[in-house]
């Protein structure tokens, strides 16, 4: 899969979740970007994220991401849909 | 991009059992909006009181409720201070004034489990220590809040220190979480506004090992994984729905392939599958049997097949089925479009579709009624293997607090066909009322009857002129306030006992004013003239406590109109109309008041 793919995809789960057609994310973007991206509203886009692609995170790497890139090279590694 | 999938009538088949819980998860805010405005929601104000993190249990909660035509206004506990909350209050819980108070207590909030050393005395001292900590809870809330309370029991733990014998020994949790369940049963059962939410079954359905994931506890304190969800709140939604009288009423069932394996009419009666010789019939009789136990409960069955009526007929009078042609009390079988059959059944059982579950194993005809029959449900039942658990698991008929009118309804709902029947018989409607010989019995509350008053309240749309909704906590109110005047009504006739079926209550203003806060009655028995009835025992009552004008209230809505002309039909003057349709009416009341109702014996009368 190529990463143009995957943050396709991100941007579609991003904008489910966060109810807003104007998301654009990119390797850089963090919590402080999006504004109602908080930490309650962390764990239901990580679930979206791991139906979306077909994978799972651990706990360490989600503790420990720091931007969508992080989580982009994560899915680039274990994505199987 | 993920648009809106093909909805159901009023109610949206994403939530309804099996769920696709990834399209929830992702959606549930354009699910929100979706549902929020539509018409004729009900509102209740409901407190979260959790032990783990509750946000997304609010969530899909939210959306499960507003499914069911109820909008929550949440108050949401800070991160597991129900205790707290419970016993000392905060000021914004005290001021939410909640309906319904819910405790999301899991095993993770039983701070001492019993130890391998302990003796059966110092077991049972931390079982009871355990158990009264929230039995504190639950009566505190209880003196304060006029409100239902809803809590959860406790799941099993995702393991076992001593393997099997958790479950027999003494020390062990799995036998410690059994005995502390049973202890908040016997609460249940003393109390009944307090209701279990059996998380135990949940997560036993669900599969426990996925439940506990422990990502989601050490990540974000959520006491199960947040795929969960969608099925804790399904279910708790359940419960409220029912308390407020949402629950489904009847079943409409197809008959080729729902039934019974095989086509009647093509393959003849003794070709069906059905009956215990062989699996594909096993399983149709196992669905048979499932259905007939409604009956009990007070479901009304009814069929709606594509089929000639003397092939339905046989294919019901199978010897191996367990469904008889006696058990339904409408059967529509013909050529007709599935969906007017059932607004036929609607009309002539006179509930509405929306409380119709209707099963059939077909995708079209579900899709056609579901499409043209507004609210009702047509679970996607797939293989006759799956029949039962599809059906069950969405809690359609979710019992809370059942009256023994309930239990009786299939017979009240086949008295009625009857009563249609001998009508068709008379020339004058008068004769016709005074040949079902109808005894009413109209008085002030009685504590026995409080419970069907607080439900007929909550169900009756129709026949409602205020569609003011009051909890068995209201009702116990009404029966204690010497300012009301609160009458119920139950009618007899030759062909049965309806129960309780009318209520009213006014509240008295000035010493010589009544105003009528509601006035219901169950389309059951409309058109007996019981309105009549009833109106001359309130004036009878009103006279004896010196009121000298009776003020009645109509409040349209979108079910009520039938009783948009009541109170000019009563003989009340209409003395105030705004622009929405809300009417005030007004009656002098003196001695010389005539009785209106002709036909009916009243209290031996």
């Amino acid at each position: 899969m190529k990463k143009e793919e995957i943050y396709e995809r991100l941007n579609n789960v991003f904008r489910d979740i966060f109810d807003d057609e104007s998301i654009v994310v990119n390797e850089n973007t963090t919590a402080n970007d999006i504004e109602d991206w908080d930490s309650l509203e962390h764990i239901n886009l990580i679930v979206a994220v791991e139906q979306e692609f077909g994978m799972k995170f651990n706990m360490n790497e989600v503790t420990s991401m720091k931007n969508v890139g992080e989580m982009a090279s994560i899915i680039l590694e274990r994505a199987t849909k | 991009m993920l648009y809106f999938k093909t909805k159901c009538g009023d109610n949206l088949k994403e939530l309804s059992y099996p769920f696709d819980v990834e399209y929830l998860i992702k959606n549930k805010k354009k699910i929100r909006k979706e549902l929020i405005n539509k018409p004729g929601l009900i509102e209740k104000n409901i407190a979260i009181l959790g032990g783990s993190t509750t946000s997304e249990i609010k969530n899909m909660l939210d959306i499960f409720l507003l499914n069911h035509g109820i909008k929550a206004n949440f108050y949401e506990s800070e991160y597991n201070q129900y205790f707290e909350d419970a016993m000392f209050g905060n000021p914004e819980l005290d001021n939410f004034n909640p309906d319904i108070i819910y405790i999301h207590t899991s095993n993770v909030n039983i701070i001492n489990y019993p130890s391998i050393t302990d003796d059966e005395k110092e077991i049972n001292n931390l079982l009871n220590s355990t158990y009264e900590r929230f039995e504190k809870i639950w009566d505190n809330l209880f003196a304060k809040f006029n409100s239902v309370i809803i809590q959860n029991n406790f799941e099993y733990p995702y393991y076992r220190l001593m393997g099997n014998k958790e479950a027999s020994d003494i020390h062990g949790r799995i036998n410690f979480i059994n005995h502390l369940n049973q202890k908040f049963y016997d609460y249940a059962n003393k109390h009944s506004n307090f209701f279990i939410n059996d998380i135990n079954y949940i997560s036993a359905c669900y599969g426990l090992d996925k439940w506990a994931n422990q990502f989601y506890y050490h990540m974000y304190k959520y006491a199960m994984e947040v795929p969960a969800i969608p099925f804790l709140a399904s279910n708790l939604a359940n419960i409220i729905k029912s308390i407020y009288g949402k629950n489904k009423k009847a079943f409409v069932l197809d008959l080729d392939n729902t039934l019974w394996g095989g086509i009647v009419g093509d393959d003849g009666v003794n070709n069906l599958k059905i009956g215990p010789e062989v699996s594909s019939g096993q399983v149709f009789l196992e669905f048979q049997n499932y259905i007939k136990e409604h009956k009990k409960l007070g479901v009304i069955l009814n069929v709606d097949s594509k089929n000639d009526y003397e092939n339905a007929i046989a294919g019901l009078n199978h010897p191996a089925g367990s469904l008889k042609p006696d058990d339904f009390i409408i059967i529509k079988a013909n050529w007709e479009p599935k969906n007017l059959n059932v607004k036929a059944i609607s009309e002539e059982l006179n509930i509405g579709a929306d409380s119709f579950v209707f099963v059939d194993d077909n995708p079209a005809e579900r899709k056609i009624v579901s499409n043209y029959i507004e609210g009702i449900a047509t679970p996607e039942i797939d293989v006759p293997e799956n029949y039962i658990r599809i059906i069950d698991h969405n809690g359609y008929f979710e019992l809370t607090n059942y009256t023994k009118e309930d239990l009786k309804k299939s017979e009240l709902y086949k008295d009625n066909a009857k009563r249609s029947q001998m009508m068709s018989t008379f020339d004058n409607y008068e004769d016709y009322l005074l040949s079902l010989k109808m005894k009413a019995e109209i008085n002030s509350f009685k504590p026995i009857y409080l419970e069907r008053i607080s439900q007929l309240s909550n169900k009756s749309n129709q026949f409602n002129l205020t569609t003011k909704r009051y909890s068995l906590a209201d009702i116990e109110n009404v029966l204690n306030d010497d300012d009301k005047i609160k009458i119920y009504g139950k009618l007899e006739d030759m062909f049965g006992d309806n129960g309780v079926i009318s209520v009213v209550i006014g509240s008295i203003k000035n010493k010589v004013e009544l105003h009528i806060d509601l006035w219901i009655m169950s389309c059951r028995v409309l058109k007996r003239n019981m309105e009549y009835a009833m109106l001359d025992e309130l004036v009878k009552e009103s006279l004896q406590k010196g009121i000298k004008t009776i003020y009645g209230y109509y409040y349209p809505t979108l079910k009520n109109k039938m009783v948009k002309d009541f109170y000019d039909l009563q003989g009340f003057e209409l003395i105030n109309e705004d622009e929405e349709g809300n009417k005030t009416y007004k009656l002098e009341i003196n001695s010389n008041y005539e009785n209106k109702n002709k036909v009916i014996e009243v209290n031996g009368k």
